[in-house]
């Protein structure tokens, strides 16, 4: 499942997808981002699950634009080079902007 | 040399004339409908201020979101150029500039040289501009002018959920119901949008010194916040609203 | 369908309460209930062995608990059932947790895709709810199991809060918000600000130039329909299409929808509401069945 968390506002739209079929629940990228953006959560998706997921937590996904800021520099940025990014060797966590 | 800047605001239209790098002349006017007839009555009344015609100004510039409105200006400038020139002309030694209006913030990091290195933008989302704290002193039902100081006086932090204009509206309506010091509720207003203000300008690399600038920066509870959100010292101009049109002004001296 | 409805407040939808007059709960095997408590209104399901027995849709008072017992109180109320007789129930939205007789709380997300599928049909692949706050897109399979989705409740553009801003500066009722902005006779552009401050500010405008409220609500009618239309990208509309919640009320934002993503979205005789709380009780069967197996 492709969760996508964030928003679009009138300023443009903020999203991180987390693939909770690519996602182990191993729970590297919680302590990989500065902001502590993620947590693990129960998979209330499948209720066959028995693995948690990553998922945004409620609090940075109303300001996902602010939390990232400074991974993300005005004068350009690299997504694969992001630390949540690169924590996660599943590769199931992607931004959208 | 006398030169003219026009900084066509969403809510305010700013002409500035320069006489030889000083400032002789400044109004201010309410942008009303229509742009173009505010900027007419603006640079009138800075030439009136100034004690010269029309026939006595060689270069007009505007700048601003309604930038391209007014018929009588040679040129324009972009919004993040006038602010760099203006800031630059004024203390040479600031490399961040932080402009904070009614509809727009912006952070623009300059060099030794007063050249635009870097700039983020907020738009087009009330709740990183002045248009917050003007609809929070509403759902306050406290003068704008007023909050700044009013947020000076709270003894406690207490967070904003909503990151919405909108929806902050309602958290501040249910705040007032449970009976929370006004005092305390404009420092969450003001710490809020500080918070914003402060990841944005994080976006271009904060290099000291920095500058405030914008008519936001008027407010001394949001000034406050955002001091201390940032923990460094920041640089106000007596007429922080009017730094936009100095920089169109200094712009037009450009041969 | 004989659906009740009382107490109406001038910015909120009207409440409603609704009894199968098909079913005896007193026949059945696994009664589960459901509650959706969301921010603005709270609706209490329950299902005698999956089938809808009666359902309740209020408005969230100030204090969660107490709103999710009202619901279910009212849900309840001349069926002769009680609370304690609900084998399992879950709770969802908002105040999920807030649910003082829920055995577990369930994400709306899961719940709303669940709801949306015994509603609509298994067809059903795209499902759009549009909350008081928030709005959800959901992309489902047949079974109701989610495949992707958004949540966004950070901005009040395209929530029924953005709707409700429009209907009060227009001194409108929020229920004819909608038949009202389709008796234009041409379509008149978007409102183009996407931010509700910076749109009412130009619809003040509006109305300063003399545009008549049926046309400024058409203009911003269009642009929410336009506004959710681009957020359904993300996940991508594919049929059968589905809306739920207090927007699916509302014509002038369907219809206009419908329009621009070329899907007439489906119908329902139920209250467009209901999906989280029918979800929510859904996966409250489920529990209670697995909890007999294990
Ligand atoms: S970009 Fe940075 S702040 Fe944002 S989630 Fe990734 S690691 Fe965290
Ligand atoms: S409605 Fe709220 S979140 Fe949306 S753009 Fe406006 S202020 Fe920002």
């Amino acid at each position: 499942m492709l969760a996508n968390y964030g928003y679009k506002d009138g300023s443009g739209e903020f999203f991180i997808v987390v693939d909770t079929d690519k996602c182990d629940g191993c729970g590297a990228c919680v302590p990989a981002c500065p902001a502590g953006v993620f947590e693990l959560v129960e998979n209330q998706y499948d209720i066959d699950a028995e693995n948690p997921i990553a998922a945004v937590t409620k609090e940075h996904s109303k300001k996902l634009k602010y939390s990232c800021g400074p991974c993300k520099p005005a004068s350009g940025y690299d997504k694969a080079g992001m630390a949540c990014v690169k924590s996660c060797e599943t590769r199931a966590i992607e931004h959208s902007w | 040399m006398i030169t003219a800047g026009i900084d066509c605001g969403a809510k305010n239209v700013r002409a500035v004339i320069l006489m030889d790098g000083r400032v002789a002349g400044k109004a201010s006017v309410p942008a009303g409908m229509d742009a173009a007839s505010g900027a007419e009555k603006a640079f009138d009344a800075a030439l009136k201020e100034a004690g010269i015609a029309r026939t006595d100004v060689s270069k007009i510039v505007s700048t601003g979101a309604g930038k391209n409105e007014p018929r009588f200006t040679n040129d324009v400038v972009t919004e993040v150029g006038a602010d760099a020139r203006g800031i630059h002309q004024l203390y040479p030694e600031v490399r961040t500039v932080i402009d904070v209006g009614a509809e727009e913030g912006r952070a623009i990091r300059l060099d030794a040289r007063g050249k635009v290195v870097d700039f983020a933008i907020n738009e087009k989302c009330a709740a990183g501009a002045g248009a917050f704290t003007e609809a929070m002193a509403r759902a306050l039902e406290v003068p704008l002018e007023e909050l700044g100081a009013l947020s000076l006086a709270s003894t406690q932090a207490i967070p904003m959920n909503a990151q919405c204009t909108v929806f902050a509206e309602s958290e501040v309506v249910s705040l007032v119901h449970r009976k929370t010091p006004k005092p305390d509720m404009a420092r969450a207003i003001h710490d809020a949008i500080a918070d914003r203000i402060a990841s944005m300008a994080r976006r271009v690399g904060i290099e000291e010194k920095v500058a405030l600038i914008g008519g936001v920066s008027r407010n001394v509870g949001f000034v406050k916040s955002l001091r201390d959100e940032l923990g460094i010292e920041i640089i106000l101009h007596t007429d922080p609203e009017f730094v936009g049109a100095i920089g169109a002004a200094v712009v037009a001296t450009d041969q | 369908m004989a659906v009740e409805t009382a107490r109406t407040e001038y910015w909120r939808w009207t409440e409603s309460r609704w009894t199968s007059p098909d079913i005896d709960w007193r026949n059945g095997g696994v009664i589960s209930g459901g509650v959706d408590v969301g921010s603005v209104s709270t609706q209490a399901v329950v299902m005698v062995d999956g089938k809808l027995y009666c359902y309740s849709n209020m408005r969230t008072g100030s204090d969660s608990p107490e709103s999710a017992n009202q619901a279910m109180a009212w849900a309840l109320d001349g069926t002769g059932l009680t609370i304690d007789k609900l084998h399992a129930t879950v709770g969802t939205g908002y105040g999920r947790v807030n649910v003082p007789f829920a055995t577990k709380a369930i994400t709306e997300i899961a719940c709303h895709a669940r709801g949306g599928n015994f509603m609509y049909g298994p067809s059903v692949r795209t499902i759009l709810d549009m909350g008081g706050q928030d709005c959800k897109a959901i992309q489902c399979d047949e079974k109701g199991k989610v495949v992707s989705f958004l949540m966004n409740d950070k901005c009040a553009a395209g929530t029924g809060r953005g709707m409700e801003v429009f209907a009060d500066l227009l001194g409108v009722h929020i229920t004819e918000v909608g038949q009202l902005s389709l008796k234009v006779e041409t379509e008149p552009p978007p409102v183009s600000s996407t931010c509700v401050v910076f749109a009412k500010s130009e619809a003040s405008g509006l109305l300063r130039q003399g545009w008549a409220k049926e046309r400024v609500l058409a203009a911003y009618c269009s642009a929410m329909a336009h506004r959710v239309g681009t957020l359904l990208e993300r996940i991508g509309v594919i049929k059968e299409f589905a809306i739920t919640g207090g927007i699916a009320k509302n014509p002038g934002v369907v219809n206009r929808l419908a329009k621009e993503l070329n899907i007439q979205p489906l119908t329902t005789t139920m209250d467009s509401q209901i999906a989280g709380a029918i979800g929510a009780a859904l996966f409250a069967k489920a529990l209670h069945e697995k909890k007999g197996r294990s």
